[in-house]
């Protein structure tokens, strides 16, 4: 029987199985940033331990970054005291350190593949959920908790159960103004927030295919939103060109090596998964969430769910949920107005998602009492939407870029969205309180954000294409 | 740790996120102490005011407490943050009980000995009746035998736990010990060029 693409990359890092329990799983790469690190080097220095493989190490700092004047000391103490932590722990054992006024800062998962760190065949781990972006590449890559950093820091290795393997296939072609965002909410309003729990997911078909690396990424990134582990999607033509030349990429012979190895690559075609799911390209529209978990999606045309649609069960919930947004169940979703659109994060914030949004803007000027926030994922994203004069589009449109960082994606540093208020974003999460105590988030495509940017109101950026 | 017997202190909400056990804006600490005071803080107060707390909060609200705390489907989910199985911990709980957990919660709990117990949906709402019908029911949970039990109806349950993991919890071992004792088999392993790094 063939292997999986994932089974074909977990069984290279096996180091030893544990009877009847975990696997001991080696990983190639390992990404940390400023608030999940701190306890970890703690632990070490308690046990006087040294960083076993530093050079496989890499470290930024995102979430607790101001996105305005990065030049200036940070002014939230506790923000400042975890990023200088973090300065001091890489300085002081030995590992690469992409801070702060570095070119290549930024968001942890935008950066590991604009710099070429992550690559095909890979385990990669990060203190961080949304480490599944990488799975794009074609790695296994998921977020660990604080303690599996430092177990990662010291030894290299992670105790882990292998997953259960789910297959997702996206046949078909989208429709015009559908973009990568809209398949993976679209999926995951399908699958709910816990649908795919205890799974890694392989995302397949020819719709998948067909997308960008950005869009791959945006796929991979979303995964844990549905519960899996994490996401991944073969490589190809598409990755290798993407990672040629990069900073870490592998250079000469080593890159013809390593062609050779990622071309192998592939789900074989005798596989089994232990679960498939086939879904129509054509199907899915343009997505917004009307609730408070990123299951909670409906196309743009669609109305919110009316109560008596939902199992009786759950209705507690759901009314909570509505009640939260400030939403009525049945209402339709089109026309509700926005004060804030936030496009930016790990899931929608390079430099494709930028051009994209300027393309839209272009000429065009933000809604009045609309605030529009455009942070980008990296330095590096900074420095080129800078250069192809995308800051003059937002400029005239009244938007504000920012500098790198997670920003409102979570709101840890001074870019919250105040209570009550209604902000279309670009990230991952609608949770409660994710953008600010009492904020209230609308997940939707970077396209659908512009629209939103410029209407104040969620629209059907469809009906804006077709007027060109 | 093997037998946990105490009242409990329900939560009835599923997909109960990370974000709510420990909003982001309390991740800013260097060192594992003091998040219990900031679990599920914005559910607990009114407008982040500590003076203010929401009287219908269960972890408020007198009528609960205990070292079990029991919540609906999809426990944990969202961010991987161990700082929320940390203020769990902090605030004194040493079991969370639901009918599903997130990954990265469940992995994040073991390995600060807080042991997440799946139970049934049934069950679970069976605990849930149990406790609005009586607040001081008594749940009985046996690591060693690996049951669940409503102490004043009998009911009971077995639950499944990675048999590795279960030593490790009875013992006190951590998997860092037991990593750091393969230091040399790692050494071997990355020398066989196996791996792509
Ligand atoms: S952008 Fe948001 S989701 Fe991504 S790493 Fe930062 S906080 Fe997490």
């Amino acid at each position: 029987m063939g292997k999986t693409l994932f089974e074909k990359i977990w069984d290279r890092h096996v180091v030893r199985t544990i009877e009847g329990g975990p696997s001991v799983l080696y990983i190639d790469r390992h990404f940390i940033h400023e608030v999940t690190s701190p306890q970890a080097f703690q632990g070490l220095q308690k046990r006087g331990l040294p960083v076993f493989r530093p050079k496989q190490v890499v470290a930024t700092a995102d979430h607790n970054v101001p996105t305005l004047h990065q030049e200036l000391p940070i002014r939230e103490e506790l923000s400042r005291k975890q990023v200088d932590m973090l300065v001091q722990n890489c300085a002081a054992f030995g590992i690469d350190l992409y801070g702060l006024g570095h070119p290549y800062q930024g968001i942890v998962h935008v950066i590991g593949p604009e710099l070429g760190v992550t690559q095909p065949g890979m385990t990669i781990v990060c203190g961080d959920s949304h480490t599944s972006t990488h799975g794009a590449f074609g790695t296994i890559a998921f977020g660990i908790g604080t303690s599996e950093v430092e177990m990662v820091l010291a030894t290299q290795c992670l105790l882990q159960g292998r997953p259960k393997l789910m297959r997702i296939n996206v046949e078909g072609k989208l429709r015009e103004g559908v973009l990568s965002k809209d398949i993976i909410l679209y999926i995951i309003s399908q699958l709910s927030a816990s649908g795919a729990t205890g799974y890694f997911v392989e995302y397949a078909g020819e719709a998948i295919r067909a997308l960008s690396m950005e869009g791959r990424m945006t796929i991979c990134n979303m995964s844990i939103e549905m519960g899996a582990r994490g996401g991944l999607i073969a490589p190809d033509e598409t990755t290798f060109k993407y990672l040629q030349g990069r900073e870490f990429s592998p250079k000469g012979d080593a890159w013809e090596k390593s062609l050779a190895y990622w071309k192998t690559l592939h789900t074989d075609a005798d596989a089994i998964f232990d679960r498939e799911i086939l879904i129509r390209a054509e199907d899915i529209e343009p997505m917004i969430t009307y609730g408070t978990n990123p299951g909670m999606g409906i196309g743009v045309s669609q109305q919110v769910p009316s109560l008596s649609s939902i199992p009786e069960k759950e209705q507690g919930n759901f009314r909570k949920s509505l009640e939260y947004m400030g939403l009525r169940d049945g209402q339709p979703i089109r026309g509700q107005k926005v004060d804030y659109v936030f496009i930016g994060s790990c899931t929608n914030s390079r430099i494709e998602d930028l051009r994209l949004v300027a393309s839209f803007v272009k000429g065009k000027k933000k809604a009045e009492g609309v605030e529009v926030w455009i942070v980008p994922g990296s330095k590096q994203v900074e420095k080129a939407a800078r250069a192809e004069g995308l800051d003059r589009i937002f400029e005239e449109a009244g938007f504000q870029l920012r500098q790198p960082g997670c920003s409102a994606c979570l709101g840890m540093n001074e870019d919250k969205i105040p209570a009550g208020k209604y902000c279309i974003s670009t990230s991952n999460r609608n949770f409660e309180g994710r953008q600010g105590p009492n904020a209230r988030t609308l997940l939707a495509s970077p396209l659908t954000a512009a629209v939103a940017a410029v209407t104040g109101k969620v629209e059907d950026v469809r009906a804006y294409l077709n007027a060109g | 740790m093997n037998r946990i017997i105490s009242t409990i202190v329900p939560i009835n909400i599923e997909n109960i996120d990370t974000d709510q056990i420990i909003p982001a804006r309390f991740l800013k600490a260097t060192s594992r102490e003091g998040f219990g005071k900031n679990l599920f803080r914005d559910w607990r107060y009114e407008q982040d005011d500590e003076s203010k707390p929401k009287k219908d909060f269960p972890l408020n609200n007198p009528t609960w407490n205990g070292k079990v705390l029991v919540a609906g489907k999809n426990f944990g989910c969202g961010s991987s943050r161990e700082h929320a199985a940390w203020a769990i911990k902090d605030h004194g709980f040493d079991a969370v009980v639901s009918s599903f957990f997130a990954d990265i919660f469940r992995n994040n709990a073991l390995n600060n000995f807080l042991l997440p117990v799946q139970v049934s949906d049934d069950f679970l709402q069976k605990i849930f009746e149990a406790a609005n019908r009586d607040p001081s029911t008594v749940i009985d949970i046996n690591l060693e035998t690996q049951t669940i039990r409503i102490e004043n109806t009998g009911e009971q349950e077995s639950f499944d736990i990675n048999p590795y993991k279960k030593t490790c919890l009875l013992n006190g071992y951590d998997d860092i010990d037991y990593l750091l004792s393969l230091r040399k088999e790692i050494e071997t392993f990355e020398n066989s060029n196996q791996s792509v790094a």
